[in-house]
């Protein structure tokens, strides 16, 4: 197989609130082989929220990112389902307008670049599961993840709205997700069946509303809790901050004990391929239950 | 003879008369169905050859009343537009037929929308305008200003939408994506006069615009592909466009992005909440803070990361910033 290379966003949390994001990131990509190059140049994607002050701003920065992908001629990965979505309706707005592209370059020009849309945009669970592919991780998996019941939680902006996502997510759907269920079967796990494997975690609203974001997240984790979930795993950073560090607060707004491990998706791939914990960061999370971090 | 494709496909319907029953209950029920059938045709044949008591809305069987719509698997569904064997191919051979909010169900597929229908009301859903009763001249909308309206106005109102919102499950109070997207279609008419009184009424915390958690379920539920989600960030932007957002901790989240952005070029996301929060508010976060930073999850104001080629950023951010706050 020709050795994959990717251009990484790495988003804002990864560098800050959830290194062990990056460190595990980093870790399983050197060991399955897949070159990722660091755009340090990268700012912020704005998280939807620079999108509700300044359309034309957060479009120009996003473009920007995309800008520095297309110089090194390479896709653009993210391992922020944030990231993934403001990144790819940015390139999908400028790729369907001329004028609104024109306009954003003119803005770009003045510190020299220029938005082409060459590069396309992918989070890095869909380039495990459609470059790399599953078959290939699983014939590397020296330690199988048996007898651990996962629940796989998605995240929104990865699968919704889904006719923006299916260009880059394998044709997920969003009503019934696939690909991090595989991934987990892929790695020796038993993945979990539950309800609220596509919902929301409340991220967004966590300042303005707390308690709808504690009911969102808590639902979805005590589902996965009653369907006897030992963990969960999600691709976003975001839903990671918001169901790992927030436990205490959920469980309070619950009014029943919400208390289990949440990984990141890299740290489930890298525990099966061996890798040192300290490498895949897990004394960086939390809720500690199960991860036997010495 | 041209055979017909079918398939032997289960539904789990589910059953329910508030004037009779405690507990609702389903019923399953094999059936033939062929190719080009829809959910709705599955419904009528429910009622029609198996059990006439079997209650559920319809009407113009077009996709335009917007009565039919029900939930399949959980997904929402205008039961006269999705086909039973696209359903089948997502969900497979089993299919559950659930009214919109199984919470408020009256009989079977009907239920109460009172909720759906008074957050409706409560943005002045019509053209507010002085009226000149003889007018000497044509009042004339031109493409562009129209185009303003981004097909707003092609909202049926099945309540798809509203009823996938997950904002609007936990939070009675919500407005929900359906009344803001009738908001954004009268605030975007060039002809309406209550463009200020709808954002007053959308600014509030806990019910209005800057509780949307932005999980895009609306975008995903509207038969009409209406983007709804997308109505509401333009909602957010005429806020500030109008000057009329309210200085609290939603839109210091939104505008703290900026000045973030502009410092480092990615976030400081501690100062971010600090900014956003104030400095009192902000004490509430000091129990995660510390178990954050018990696990290295808090980077010191020192260590902060910055974008390479910042100026270029900070130059961007100066130039192509269009709102003032």
């Amino acid at each position: 197989m020709e050795k994959l290379k990717y251009a990484l966003y790495t988003g804002c949390t990864a560098r800050e609130s959830t290194p062990e994001l990056l460190k595990s990131t980093m870790a399983i990509a050197d060991k399955l082989g897949i070159e990722l190059v660091l755009l340090d140049e990268a700012s912020c994607c704005g998280a939807s929220h620079l999108q509700d002050f300044d359309d034309m701003l957060s479009l120009t920065l996003n473009a920007r990112n995309l800008c520095y992908a297309e110089k090194l001629g390479l896709t653009m990965v993210t391992i922020c389902n944030t990231c993934q979505l403001n990144t790819a309706l940015t390139k999908d707005r400028l790729d369907n307008d001329e004028e609104l592209k024109a306009k954003v370059n003119e803005k770009l020009a003045e510190v020299g670049l220029e938005y082409k849309g060459t590069s396309e945009v992918k989070h890095f669970l869909y380039t495990l599961q459609d470059d790399y592919g599953y078959d290939q991780i699983a014939s590397k998996v020296t330690h199988p993840i048996a007898d651990i019941n996962v629940a796989s939680f998605y995240g929104c902006h990865n699968i919704r709205p889904s006719h923006l996502q299916n260009k880059s997510n394998g044709g997920e759907n969003a009503y019934k997700p696939t690909s991090l269920d595989n991934l987990v079967v892929a790695l020796g796990g038993n993945a979990v069946e539950y309800e609220s494997k596509n919902k929301c975690c409340g991220f967004h609203v966590e300042l303005q509303n707390p308690q709808t974001a504690n009911r969102l997240s808590g639902t979805a984790m005590l589902d996965a809790i009653d369907n006897n979930a030992d963990m969960m795993v999600t691709p976003c950073p975001l839903c990671h901050l918001r169901m790992d560090v927030q436990q205490h607060g959920i469980s309070k707004e619950m009014g029943r004990p919400v208390d289990i491990a949440i990984l990141h998706l890299p740290q489930m791939v890298g525990i099966a391929l061996g890798i040192d914990p300290k490498e895949l960061g897990l004394n960086h999370n939390v809720n500690q239950t199960g991860l036997n971090v010495k | 003879m041209m055979s017909i494709e079918t398939k032997k496909l289960t539904f789990k319907v589910f059953r329910f008369n508030k004037d009779t029953d405690y507990l609702p209950h389903y019923d399953t029920i094999e059936m033939e169905v062929t190719r080009d059938e829809l959910v709705l045709d599955i419904m009528n044949k429910i009622k029609w050859e198996l059990d006439g008591s079997f209650s559920y809305r319809r009407s113009c069987r077009h996709g335009i009343c917007g009565s039919c719509a029900i939930k399949v698997n959980q997904k929402p569904t205008l039961a006269c537009k999705d086909n039973v064997f696209d359903l089948v191919e997502v969900f497979g051979e089993e299919l559950i037929l659930e009214p919109q909010d199984i919470k408020r169900a009256y009989k079977d597929m009907v239920i109460d929308k009172s909720n759906f229908w008074e957050k409706y009301d409560a943005v002045k859903p019509y053209v507010v305008t002085d009226i000149d009763e003889f007018p000497t001249s044509e009042n004339i909308v031109s493409q562009e200003e129209a185009e303003l309206i981004d097909e707003a106005d092609y909202c049926i109102a099945c309540g798809n939408c509203f009823y996938a919102c997950p904002a609007v499950e936990v939070n009675s109070e919500y407005i929900g994506p359906m009344a803001l997207t009738k908001a954004w279609r009268f605030n975007a008419d060039v002809r309406d006069n209550a463009q200020h009184e709808r954002l007053d009424t959308l600014q509030k915390l806990g019910s209005g615009i800057w509780d949307c958690v932005k999980c895009n379920e609306c975008a995903e539920a509207c038969p009409k592909e209406l983007d709804p989600i997308g109505k509401i960030t333009k909602l957010h932007l005429q806020t500030f466009q109008e000057e009329k957002s309210l200085n609290n901790v939603a839109v210091k989240h939104a505008v703290g992005f900026k000045w973030s952005i502009k410092k480092h070029g990615i976030l400081d996301e501690g100062e971010l909440v600090r900014y956003s929060e104030g400095n009192i508010g902000v004490m509430k976060h000091i129990p995660e803070a510390i178990a954050m930073f018990a696990k290295g999850k808090i980077v010191m104001p020192w260590n902060m990361p910055k974008s390479k080629n910042l100026d270029e950023i900070k130059k961007l951010v100066e130039i192509a910033s269009t709102v003032k706050y």
